[in-house]
């Protein structure tokens, strides 16, 4: 079904409205300008499991490595999990596939509804940073799925990462449903549903080395064919082991970076990935001084060549790493954009004329 | 602080008007505020990063964020197209993230 809304218009204008009854006329009002029809059919309840198959894990590798990105998208609607009654509760979850899996097999041994909202096949955080995980979308699915006809309480569990994009009280106060923000890992809701209450290591986002490290792959994935054609055109104009130091640079800032951060001094990821990146270029001096046929110069000029090729890459990658981390803030990034790209272009293009020198002084060797 | 371009943000608390729902308390993954006698206490304010889940969520209007996705890639992609660098949508678009 078609229909048409923007998120902006459902934001909270309404001073201090806080936990109001339901408002029928708000309701309504909603209902009508989103196109949904008091005598539209409710779709019907699936079935879902919490054992996750092969094919779901394959399915979540996939995703993992940015193959077919808007494809892992799971049906919009409610699901039905184990025996859920009309008392048993409700999550909220994204229709990305490795976020509906990673709650449904949190939910083992639950018997309980999910509500799969449609958030374009995006993750829960994504999705509430872009308002597609919000207010609007979750009353309209509430009305859509009929869930008032399901279930006798009127309570939705939604994770907490979602918040962002949802405004709890007005969801309340257009759909008559009271948001419960759950933990931000679905793991700890077998615990927190004994309370109903989240403790505050269940409320925070943690960043762990296996949270970095599954990002690793489509982090090489996006800078795979960049790294080819500077690897090309490097071995072109100095050899191979100037194409594998590119090679090198690449997973560095891709796969070493997004591992290693934490450990390296200082706050701004554009210093870290100096820091980094001029760690790195120490073996290839190291080889450079050792054992070279090139002049005293072009030593020199090698290692300092290749010292500011791979610390302004590693950095630039370093930065662009910002979005997929769970702390740095728009206000960070941007300080950090204007601080250090400028610089990090400075130092590339320096490199690159001083590779291109370098080129033509063996070029016209061979001559 | 050197090399920290974290340590300020947009956030803006208003303690006057908080009626201590506690709700930003529930949201925040960063831990920012932590409960109070009469009102919630804004404890780690350099730990924000902007979500805007807090401001989202209050029902008086206690708390004001700019917030937005702290992207680099998204907001050089925004300033290379000639759009605003604060509209820059999160990278989850397509093919990323």
């Amino acid at each position: 079904m078609e229909y048409h809304y923007t998120v902006k218009n459902m934001d909270n204008n309404d001073k201090g409205s806080c936990c109001q009854p339901e408002s029928k006329a708000d309701t309504r009002q909603f209902i009508q300008m989103i196109d949904l029809d008091k005598s539209s059919s409710a779709p019907e309840i699936r079935e879902t499991r919490s054992t996750i198959s092969f094919k779901d894990r394959f399915d979540h590798f996939l995703a993992r490595l940015g193959v077919s990105r808007m494809g892992h998208i799971v049906e919009p609607g409610i699901y039905r999990l184990g025996n859920p009654d009309e008392d048993s509760p409700v999550f909220v979850s994204a229709n990305y596939t490795l976020s509906f899996d990673v709650l449904r097999s949190s939910l083992d041994g639950i018997d309980c509804y999910i509500l799969v909202i449609d958030t374009k096949g995006i993750n829960v955080w994504c999705a509430a940073g872009k308002g597609t995980f919000g207010t609007a979308e979750i009353v309209y699915r509430i009305r859509w799925s009929g869930l008032s006809d399901i279930i006798k309480h009127r309570n939705i569990i939604l994770p907490q990462l979602s918040a962002p994009g949802v405004s709890a009280h007005e969801v309340r106060r257009m759909s008559g449903f009271k948001v419960e923000y759950g933990p931000v890992r679905a793991r700890d809701l077998p615990e927190y549903l004994k309370t109903h209450t989240a403790t505050p290591e269940m409320r925070r986002v943690r960043f762990t080395f296996w949270d970095r490290l599954v990002l690793t792959p489509i982090e090489f994935t996006h800078i795979i064919l960049p790294t080819l054609i500077a690897a090309l055109i490097l071995y072109l104009l100095a050899g191979p082991f100037a194409a594998f130091i590119a090679v090198l640079i690449a997973f560095t800032g891709a796969v070493l970076f997004p591992v290693l951060y934490p450990f390296i001094p200082t706050q701004d990821f554009s210093t870290k990935g100096l820091i980094l990146g001029a760690i790195v270029t120490i073996p290839f001096a190291a080889t450079i001084a050792a054992g070279s046929e090139l002049l005293l110069w072009e030593g020199i000029v090698a290692i300092l060549t290749i010292f500011l090729l791979t610390t302004s890459v590693t950095a630039y990658l370093a930065l662009n790493f910002t979005g997929c981390t769970t702390h740095t803030s728009r206000t960070g990034v941007k300080k950090e954009i204007f601080r250090y790209v400028p610089l990090m272009a400075l130092m590339a293009v320096t490199g690159m004329l001083l590779l291109i020198i370098l080129g033509i002084t063996r070029l016209m060797e061979v001559i | 602080m050197m090399f920290d371009s974290y340590n300020e943000n947009t956030l803006q608390y208003y303690p006057e008007k908080c009626i201590n729902c506690l709700m930003c308390i529930q949201v925040c993954p960063h831990g920012v505020f932590t409960e109070g006698e009469e009102h919630v206490e804004l404890k780690r304010p350099s730990s924000c990063m902007e979500c805007g889940a807090c401001a989202m969520n209050c029902p008086v209007q206690a708390i004001e964020v700019q917030s937005g996705v702290g992207c680099a890639w998204a907001m050089i992609r925004a300033a290379l197209r000639g759009k605003d660098m604060d509209s820059a949508d999160c990278c989850c678009n397509g093919d990323s993230c």
